[in-house]
């Protein structure tokens, strides 16, 4: 029963997101009709992009693609966080792994200039703070017998997080001004400058499957906490896998498109609000979901203004804020 | 079923409990009864294994507790935590249903078999027209019912509660201890709850355990340990016991209605 639900809203949300994907290759400055993209993509296969089409939807194919790989990292490493945290406001950011990521980007953006060199420092930011976490926090993390509700590592996480904005701050003002610009840009988040890569989609596609095998133990632990041990689970190496899924989803997405905000909030809640709290559904789906919906941002993005180009990260957020509201102030009335 | 050696509890420099030497059978109803303080709950957590002896050591099933894997260890013994906090909006029917995940080795998805046990552990519990509810828009009695449903749901031989009569109303309180008492009797159960409700401990427990300030301790059936002067000791208040019918009834002495008038 639950699984042929489960099924059903899988293969929905599936389509739907390849029609967004679809259409976010279609719509934009330059005019590419559905017939265009039908042949384009032939091209595209046949390894002979030769038209104007052909290079356009190269061109938005791979944007779009990257832009649902950020979304649905972000909208998985938000379910996990929330799920290892036991707290629906917990977001993939909350413990610093962005922030980290931020310095190590703002770093890089400010000695050099290449895209590659400011990925690889945003990613090694992101990793340095999680393991510094690993290490401060390890006591609700670590194996054996635990008390307690995973509070120091939350504790720990938003410290860490300040001290990484006063990094970021301080790196913000003694840039120079031609830097500051692309600087924003990274930390609002921003798909412009996507280049196809393998990378995140192993990450999301291993994050994945992991959460998935473990969805049922997800469950137990976040309504048991340390209780679910009593249930047959071992609550600290699944909060260790959901640590270490996290940031690096987390350290993933955010060193392919800067800091988006709120899709790792929005969409995990928008899930659970619609579909349950069951993680054997909630996971894919937020991660179905989450690609779509920065697919979507992204196109507007860069099509609202055209050719004026949006950060995407401003239309998540403009998109995020009504909506959460929207959906406090329901859950407040029921 | 339970057993302990020597077993200490400690918490900081204080002693909850020194020595305790203690047997459980099963087709036994053991009350833990005590003070504020004086260890009840930190002995279940112990006895459920989240929390590790001080010194001394706890057996299941004469396996010591550290030698069980975690998910076999899950269909020995269930454990009712004295609170909850419910963080996302699961549906009551879900939350039974989660009790049933020490059976789900080799499937994803719960079979019939886990929502039979789930309906009956609802309508044991009276909760069954709350199934499709959020955990979160229900009453304290309303949700400490549906935790017990879970922990019938677990379906185990050793059942652990803490408090469970907590925040029901007194025909609930009558119906849950009813049902641990014919759990006992006609399925075997062994089941240890802490409970300050003396007198609906005496109908159902067979077996009390009274935990004393001085982490000393009495073990014994019922009749042994429940009389007046042990429990006035240990309680630090006088408790009178009253032969009513069949029934002995416990009442703490108060300076009475009477007197604070005058």
């Amino acid at each position: 029963m639950a699984a042929h639900r489960a099924g059903v809203i899988l293969s929905c949300l599936l389509a739907i997101s390849i029609l967004c994907i679809l259409a976010a290759c279609v719509i934009g400055s330059a005019e590419v009709s559905f017939g265009d993209l039908l042949e384009g993509l032939r091209a595209l296969v046949s390894g002979t992009p030769g038209s104007l089409a052909a290079t356009l939807l190269d061109l938005r194919l791979t944007r779009a693609l990257t832009a649902f790989v950020t979304g649905g990292t972000l909208a998985l490493a938000g379910v996990m966080m929330q799920a290892l945290l036991r707290n629906p406001l917990a977001d993939p950011y909350v413990l610093g792994v962005s922030g980290g990521a931020a310095v190590g980007a703002l770093f890089a953006m400010l000695f050099f200039a290449s895209l590659w060199v400011v990925d690889l420092a945003a990613f090694g930011g992101a990793i340095a703070v999680a393991l510094l976490l690993f290490l401060l926090a390890y006591r609700d993390l670590r194996g054996g017998v635990v008390e307690g509700n995973a509070s120091l590592l939350l504790l720990t996480g938003v410290i860490v997080a300040s001290g990484c904005g006063a990094l970021v701050t301080l790196i913000l003002s003694i840039a120079p001004d031609s830097r500051l610009r692309g600087m924003v840009f990274w930390m609002i988040g921003d798909l412009s400058g996507a280049s196809w890569r393998w990378l995140p989609f192993f990450v999301l596609a291993g994050a994945l499957l992991f959460s998935i095998k473990v969805a049922r133990a997800i469950n137990v632990l976040a309504l048991h906490a340390d209780v679910a041990a009593t249930l047959g689970i071992q609550v600290n190496s699944l909060r260790q896998g959901l640590f270490v899924c996290a940031a690096l989803l987390t350290a993933s997405a955010v060193s392919t498109a800067g800091s988006i905000g709120f899709v790792g909030l929005i969409v995990p809640h928008a899930c659970r609000f619609a579909l349950g709290a069951d993680h054997r559904l909630l996971l894919p789906s937020a991660t179905l979901v989450g690609g779509t919906f920065l697919v979507l941002a992204d196109t507007i993005a860069r099509s609202i203004l055209a050719p004026q180009q949006l950060p995407v990260g401003v239309i998540t957020a403009l998109i995020g804020v009504p909506i959460f509201l929207l959906q406090l102030h329901h859950m407040h009335r029921r | 079923m339970i057993q302990t050696d020597n077993l200490d509890l400690r918490v900081g420099a204080r002693a909850l409990l020194s020595k305790l030497s203690w047997r459980v059978e099963a087709g036994q109803c053991w009350c833990i009864i005590g003070r504020n303080g004086a260890g009840k709950s930190t002995l279940l957590r112990t006895l459920a294994g989240l929390r590790t002896p001080d010194g001394g050591s706890v057996k299941i099933k004469e396996r010591l507790m550290q030698d069980w894997p975690l998910p076999k260890l899950a269909r020995e013994r269930a454990y009712l935590p004295q609170a909850r906090g419910d963080a996302f909006s699961y549906s009551v029917l879900e939350t039974v249903l989660a009790a049933r995940h020490p059976y789900h080795d080799s499937q994803y998805w719960e079979s019939d078999n886990d929502f039979n046990a789930a309906h009956d552990a609802l309508l044991a519990m009276d909760v069954h027209h709350l199934a499709k509810r959020d955990l979160r828009t229900l009453s304290g009695g309303e949700r400490q019912r549906v935790a017990i449903a879970a922990v019938i749901a677990q379906d185990t031989p050793i059942m652990l509660l803490d408090e469970p009569a907590n925040a029901l109303d007194l025909a609930h309180q009558v119906a849950v201890m009813d049902l641990l008492a014919r759990l006992c009797r006609e399925k075997s159960r062994a089941i240890v709850f802490v409970s300050h409700d003396l007198n609906s401990a005496y109908t159902v427990a067979s077996h009390a355990l009274l935990l004393k300030d001085d982490g000393g301790w009495e073990a014994g059936t019922v009749n042994h340990i429940m009389r007046g002067p042990l429990l006035s000791q240990c309680l630090g208040h006088p408790i009178e016991t009253i032969q009513h019918g069949p029934r002995l009834v416990f009442l703490p002495a108060s300076p009475g209605r009477d007197s604070i008038m005058a």
